[in-house]
């Protein structure tokens, strides 16, 4: 198969955007990424668009054809993916899949949502559509839910304490403040953390991450189309695509969801890296636990110890494992669709070196993209041309 | 009560809510393997298998794992308890804890429940209580 790089990436900032149409944050994500890019816009052959809620909270579909359209991309297949909170991801391996393949030259990724004008209600149903409802439904089961029935197993296993996991919060809300793209930051400590709100106990208010809008978009092409990019192009060593048990009790274990091992694994081997080669981890920290669980299902903390490597400090940006340098979603945000390829956003700027939380010499970087209950995930790993 | 998400009866689920108007909370089993499976479907999810058969289940499990839900559901007032309960038979089922503080101080893990049913509408939905808790 060809190589593909990425050419050229754009993105909103993540928050409310009240004032903003769906359609119009998507399309200024996308200008952003063809203008860096320097692609033609005519030899852009495809177009994958991320998005998960935009028909419930916005009555909006068809917004690949909408984005395309206005972005004058001509008469070219635009397609929406959805695989819930990793629809962006989805859309971004999409992208590359269709450079490699030959299908075209030149493809472009967009991932969007606009959720932070509708009712806490009207979110969490919208966002429970990304269980198996048939099963699940019933119980008033939420997404805090699914992460407070994993982080009690893993305490009651002795891993980790409050304020273990409150190190992932104070970690990430402190890059947040760093990030101008991040809707929040704040210099937390263990007394606040602890002392707010329960939402789904253990959940609390600040282990999880915001209800946000926003769109980003990735360029992906030839080394040969990429010529006259802005910036010099990424290589695309790896993107990987899997899937797991859509419901909570489908999971032999709670504490590890086989979609993202079996995602890092495949990745890794087709990048040809190991965990040690890998600068930073962007990955998705949709509530303070589930960072501890996925470092430890990538393969990049050890069984057992996410929560101790994030106390120690092993997981910030100066650490020896950095996870998160752009504050992640627990400060960055989470518009949905939008949120895998925010994080491809985010590792680009850091292999360019030119992050606003750099991590220092940045090679290689890995972000993961997670889905409903581990029903859909993505790992992609890229790096600098001359790594 | 009545505002909580009445389940959706199929074909293919009939007999198991069937079962649970009559107090049973039915599983099935792969007739070739034995494996047992839940939720209800015309097959076994292991080998694809039709050749199934419908048993009823001890009622008797022990907390795998559970949250205090502290936020607004449908028809819940909080706090309750969602769990997933591991089954005598062997496998997973998320449901509620209900005859019992929603305080960890009233939940351990791996204590003892057995079943037992909430009716919404006219769907008995299967629950979990206390083992040996009269309520």
């Amino acid at each position: 198969m060809r190589k593909a790089v990425i050419a050229g990436i754009g993105s909103t900032a993540f928050g409310r955007h009240q004032d903003r149409s769906i359609q119009s944050l998507a399309i200024d994500a996308g200008c952003a990424a063809l203008v860096e890019s320097g692609v033609e816009r005519s030899r852009i052959g495809a177009l994958y668009l991320g998005n998960f809620t935009a028909g419930p909270l916005c009555g909006q579909e068809v917004l690949a054809g909408i984005t395309a359209d206005e972005l004058g991309l001509g008469p070219i297949p635009a397609t929406k993916v959805e695989g819930a909170c990793a629809s962006g991801g989805i859309a971004f391996r999409h992208a590359v899949m269709a450079v490699r393949a030959g299908l075209c030259d030149a493809a472009i990724a967009l991932g969007v949502e606009k959720m932070a004008h509708a009712s806490g209600a009207d979110v969490t149903a919208a966002l429970n559509c990304a269980m198996d409802n048939r099963s699940d439904g019933p119980s008033g089961l939420t997404f805090p839910g699914f992460y407070g029935l994993a982080w009690r197993k893993y305490a009651a296993a002795g891993r980790a304490n409050r304020d273990d996991v409150s190190a992932v919060v104070i970690k990430n809300k402190a890059a947040g403040l760093k990030n101008p793209l991040a809707q929040m930051g704040a210099d937390l400590d263990l007394e606040t953390i602890a002392a707010s709100a329960y939402i789904a106990d253990p959940i609390q208010l600040y282990d999880c991450c915001p209800v946000s809008d926003g769109a980003s978009a990735v360029v992906v092409t030839t080394p040969e189309l990429a010529r006259d990019a802005v910036a010099e192009p990424l290589d695309i060593l790896a993107t990987v695509q899997t899937s797991g048990a859509p419901r909570i009790a489908g999971h032999a274990d709670m504490c590890s969801l086989v979609a993202t091992v079996a995602a890092s694994s495949q990745a890794l081997e087709e990048a040809g890296l190991g965990v040690d080669d890998l600068s930073l981890a962007e990955l998705h920290d949709c509530f303070s636990i589930a960072e501890i669980l996925n470092s430890e299902d990538l393969g990049l903390v050890p069984r057992g110890e996410g929560a101790a490597w994030a106390a120690e400090g092993r997981t910030g940006s100066g650490g020896d494992r950095p996870i998160n340098p752009s504050g992640g979603l627990l400060a960055k945000g989470h518009p949905v669709g939008a949120t895998g390829l925010g994080q491809i956003y985010e590792a680009t700027i850091q292999l360019r070196g030119t992050h606003s939380n750099q991590v220092r010499g940045a090679r290689f970087a890995l972000t993961h993209n997670l889905g409903g209950a581990g029903v859909a995930c993505t790992v992609s790993i890229l790096g600098r041309p001359d790594a | 009560m009545s505002d909580r998400q009445v389940p959706t009866i199929y074909p293919e689920t009939q007999f198991y809510w069937d079962g649970a108007k009559e107090g049973k909370l039915l599983l099935q089993r792969c007739k070739k393997t034995g494996e047992v499976y839940y939720p209800p479907r015309p097959f076994c999810p292991g080998t694809g298998s039709r050749d199934i058969e419908i048993f009823e289940a001890s009622g008797k499990g022990r907390l795998y794992s559970y949250v205090i839900n502290q936020m607004p559901a449908p028809g819940y007032e909080p706090p309750f308890v969602v769990a997933v309960v591991m089954l005598e038979e062997g496998v997973k089922m998320l449901t509620n804890i209900v005859g019992c503080p929603p305080d960890p101080a009233a939940l351990e893990l791996d204590m003892p429940l057995e079943l037992t049913f909430e009716m919404r509408g006219d769907v008995a939905v299967p629950q979990f209580k206390p083992a040996g808790d009269a309520t």
